[in-house]
């Protein structure tokens, strides 16, 4: 059955006619050509996938198009404003964060939640948190570095 | 040192487009009237099929259902192995037929049988699920041992008792002569168990076909795209050569698993081609767990001979390794000849032999997964040598540094086959151990053992052999190929370059690192450099990226490049400032007359080479624009030590790793930040395997671990921060003097956690993965 949706993505009033089992992700990938939002599971494991709905972290290969009728939703390519890039990429950038690209914007979308949440984490904290993303190429470590260094600047510290 | 040259901790120039969600990977892109498919899978790991795909055919937006008899009666061709072992008895391994769609029977869960084409992909998988395979179920064998039993069932015709090859390596007379003048032998069952890659980003694949020109365009994830290209033009021979085209954009890892031509990709091709539309697959992660090949999976008995000194005299090793169910790419020399001969591992150890059994099975097939081989390796002498030192009274870091090769005794050669090339394992070694505070351990176990906690530290001695790989030696071994690699310089006009390389960056960063490479050598701005890999239209022929190999094959190749064309600079040089070719100087990015003022920069150079109004042109050719092939006159050698520390509750069997401390010798490092992030990446998959991941099969050869759910990957709280640093002896016998990094820590871990954990337990008797159970069970039993 298709039904339409509308929401807020990433500012932009947006709507499209859908299948009813049309996943969020779904939508933003293919209706909406927003690739950046990745899919790296089918069974909610992973995270690549993370964007944030009503300013929440959410999977988007677990939520309908329609559960997000009316949201407001941010994907990756919401963050970056005027061509520069939000802090907590920056720091992605400038600690290596990341290799091939693939968890990224969903750990970066997560992060941000976590930061929102808690302004200032300990890498326990965020090892903790991040319980619900993978990455294959890291070892983690200059991921939790980089999310500690974008908390720093998001607080307004250097 | 340059801002932006060879040393620096460059940012990586990739980052911007992967951190705004602007990547280009595979499943991102969408071709105009393209379809899309979806696979029938064998749910059964050994049976013979019959289909009916009629109601599937008939199903809404269903474009065409094709299945392994469609494929047979186009004379599409069978997947290959690339490498050809040959075993004891002088004959070639066994490679059975290995169809993109198997026709009649189907050997392991997961093998494809046909592909859905339609309009959608939900339409693809609905009608996928409306095929009827009649299933008349063979036995099905699933363990290596069950599998050479006598009687066994038979997985092919062509590999009688299910054996792929009986292979061999070093001396047997001298190994038995070794162990009877030995004091003491140490014995070890080992298991290194099946890993699962799982690369974040699943396989992808577009077919295209244009039927005005006749040529083929494959989008695919790929590590290696004219490799790619060369077998399904060659062997599977969908098209040749020059009328395929290979495109492998951004790519979310590899790890070896996307080395490989698989079922999947060849299916979607050929399905393009039969449509006239494209075809795009993107996998679901439950058909990664099936579909990509599985890794590791060895079962080994090792024993080391030793003097009363505790000098290692000899070591014999007897591998089973498990190939599943079809020989995959390259499957055949990982448990040889990238296993056997790094047995010598850092030690002087006086005789080794080694004897594999490659067995076939009803599971997955089974092929490299980073490291590949030498992981195993170093598993088991790393194991062995622990156990040693536990029986003989002697500190493990002691027995390493009585046996090491001693840092002057290079060039080294092997007792298997291999002859080192440098390195200082004494200095790695005592470094990784003043890191960890080696000497403190005792305070600590005492703190721990206070809180009703167990300490342990293990260390790990790796080595491996990187930088694949010398044509001459792999193409005596049994390669198919050649695994040189290629690195064009295209200078423009204005001045900025193109970099052109064979290898393939999956998130190695291979457009910074090659960029300060291009940016150091001919003094261009770091930002005038534009680094293009991964599509057989654009790039040299290349080889791809894997064994460590893109900076010690595929950067030596551009240093030959840039080195032709700072010849021609010079040649147009001396024109231009009316000298002799010989005067000319070249630095920083200058051509200078030597003993002037005059000099010409390589960006006017290159503008002059475009604008040649007044050339002498029998002389003087047009055009700045140069390509070098390298192929290596050795393997490279990283080597290090890394030192894990644990702790664990005896009541509920959990494992924490406390501290990790890499030491590694890459030789020379062209970006410091990104070698550290590759050890880092590389310590996480091997913890991973020592801790978490193992891939299980039930005895009908069911996957039980076939999603995340059941397959543990390593999470960040599953991991400490890491001390990684490097030593260097820079190897002698590439430019660049570099040895790779990618694997090192998928190599070393292992070992090092579990040594760790048998110190911390006081038992030897426990194989990876040591999840909480397994080590309760150790502590236990
Ligand atoms: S795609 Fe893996 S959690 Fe959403
Ligand atoms: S950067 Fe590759 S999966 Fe995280």
């Amino acid at each position: 059955m298709s039904v339409n949706v509308s929401m807020n993505v990433n500012g932009r009033a947006v709507c499209g006619e859908v299948e009813d089992r049309t996943l969020l992700v779904e939508f933003l990938r293919e209706n909406l050509r927003l690739t950046g939002t990745h899919v790296g599971c089918d069974t909610s494991q992973c995270g690549a996938c993370v964007v944030h709905v009503d300013g929440r972290s959410v999977k988007a290969c677990t939520m309908l198009a329609v559960q997000a009728e009316g949201a407001e939703v941010t994907t990756i390519e919401g963050l970056a404003q005027d061509g520069k890039l939000h802090p907590m990429q920056e720091a992605f950038r400038e600690n290596h964060g990341l290799q091939c690209g693939f968890c990224t914007p969903g750990m970066v979308m997560s992060a941000l939640d976590l930061v929102e949440r808690n302004p200032d984490p300990s890498s326990a904290e965020v090892r903790e948190w991040l319980e619900g993303n993978l990455c294959r190429c890291t070892g983690y470590h200059n991921i939790v570095k980089s999310i500690l260094a974008g908390a720093s600047a998001m607080r307004g510290g250097s | 040192m340059a801002e932006n040259g060879i040393g620096a901790s460059v940012p990586r120039t990739e980052d911007h487009r992967f951190l705004t969600g602007t990547g280009s990977y595979t499943d991102d892109s969408n071709l105009p009237h393209q379809t899309y498919a979806a696979f029938v899978r064998s749910t059964h790991a050994h049976a013979t099929v019959a289909l009916d795909t009629s109601a599937a055919a008939a199903a809404p937006g269903v474009v065409a259902v094709l299945t392994g008899t469609d494929l047979a009666g186009d004379q599409v061709g069978s997947l290959i192995c690339g490498w050809v072992v040959t075993g004891k008895d002088g004959e070639p391994h066994k490679a059975p037929p290995h169809p993109a769609l198997a026709a009649d029977t189907v050997r392991h869960v997961g093998d494809a049988m046909a592909i859905v084409v339609a309009e959608s992909a939900r339409a693809a998988r609905d009608a996928a699920e409306l095929v009827k395979v009649d299933y008349t179920p063979l036995p099905a064998v699933v363990s290596m041992r069950d599998a050479l039993a006598e009687g066994a069932p038979q997985i092919h015709a062509e590999a009688p008792g299910n054996l792929c090859y009986d292979w061999e390596i070093g001396d047997r007379a001298a190994t038995d002569e070794a162990f009877g003048r030995a004091r003491h032998v140490a014995r070890l069952d080992l298991v290194n168990n099946r890993l699962i890659p799982n690369a974040m980003e699943p396989r992808a694949a577009i077919g295209d076909y244009n039927p005005a020109t006749g040529d083929y365009t494959l989008r695919l994830t790929s590590q290696n795209p004219h490799i790619h290209r060369l077998v399904l033009a060659a062997f599977v021979q969908i098209a040749p050569e020059h009328k395929l085209h290979v495109i492998a954009p951004d790519v979310g890892g590899g790890f070896g698993s996307k080395i490989f031509i698989y079922q999947e990709e060849t299916a979607v091709l050929w399905a393009a081609g039969k449509i006239g539309r494209p075809v795009k697959w993107t996998a679901d992660r439950s058909e990664s767990f099936v579909a990509d090949a599985h890794g590791r999976d060895h079962e080994t008995h090792v024993e080391l001979a030793l003097d009363e000194g505790g000098r290692f005299l000899g070591l014999r090793v007897e591998t089973r390794a498990n190939m599943g169910a079809y020989l995959s790419t390259f499957a055949s020399c990982v448990p040889s000849y990238l296993y056997g001969t790094l047995l010598q591992g850092q030690y002087t150890t006086e005789a080794i032999y080694c004897e594999v059994k490659a067995v076939f099975t009803n599971t997955t097939p089974v092929d490299a997964l980073r490291g590949a081989g030498r992981p195993e390796a170093t598993y088991l002498i790393e194991r062995i040598v622990d156990q040693a030192a536990h029986d003989m009274g002697i500190d493990p870091a002691e027995l390493r540094r009585r046996n090491f090769i001693p840092a002057d005794a290079f060039p080294y050669p092997t007792k298997v086959a291999l002859e080192y090339d440098s390195g200082n394992y004494g200095l790695a070694l005592d470094r990784a151990l003043e890191l960890a505070d080696y000497n403190g351990f005792a305070a600590r176990r005492a703190e721990s053992e206070a809180k009703g906690r167990l300490r342990g530290i293990g260390l790990s001695a790796y080595i491996e052999a990187c930088g694949i790989a010398p044509s001459q030696v792999v193409g005596s071994l049994g390669a198919g190929v050649g695994l040189w690699e290629s690195g064009g310089i295209r200078f423009n006009p204005t001045g900025n370059v193109l970099v052109y390389t064979g290898s393939h960056s999956h998130g190695q960063g291979h457009e910074t690192t090659f960029a300060q490479l291009v940016s150091d050598y001919l003094g261009v701005p770091f930002e005038n450099i534009e680094v293009v890999h991964g599509d057989t239209e654009k790039t040299p022929f290349g080889m791809g990226t894997y064994g460590s190999r893109s900076l010690a094959v595929g950067g030596s190749a551009l240093v030959k490049a840039m080195d032709k064309i700072i010849a021609k600079g010079r040649k147009i040089a001396a024109f231009s400032l009316e000298a002799s070719e010989e005067d000319i100087e070249f630095s920083g990015g200058d051509f200078k007359v030597a003993g002037t003022d005059r000099s010409m920069n390589i960006a006017e150079v290159a503008f002059s080479a475009y604008v040649p109004h007044n050339y002498p042109l029998d002389e003087l050719e047009p055009g700045l624009e140069e390509t070098g092939f390298y192929d290596p006159a050795n393997f490279t050698f990283p080597a290090g030590t890394h030192v894990c520390e644990v702790e664990v509750d005896p009541e509920t069997g959990t494992t924490e790793i406390v501290h990790w401390v890499a030491v590694d010798d890459f030789g020379n490092v062209i970006n410091p930040m990104i070698v550290e992030g590759q050890v880092h990446g590389g310590v996480a998959h091997g913890v991973g395997q020592a801790l978490l991941e193992g891939c299980a099969y039930d005895a009908d050869g069911q996957l039980v671990t076939g999603s995340f759910m059941d397959y543990t990957m390593p999470r960040a709280d599953d991991l400490p921060d890491l001390t990684v640093e490097t030593t260097c002896t820079p190897c002698p016998h590439n430019p660049l003097g570099v040895k790779g990094c990618g694997e090192a820590g998928a190599i070393a871990a292992p070992a090092a956690v579990m040594n760790a954990i048998t110190h911390a337990l006081g038992t030897g008797a426990i194989d990876m993965p040591a999840t909480p159970q397994a080590v309760w069970r150790a502590l236990n039993q």
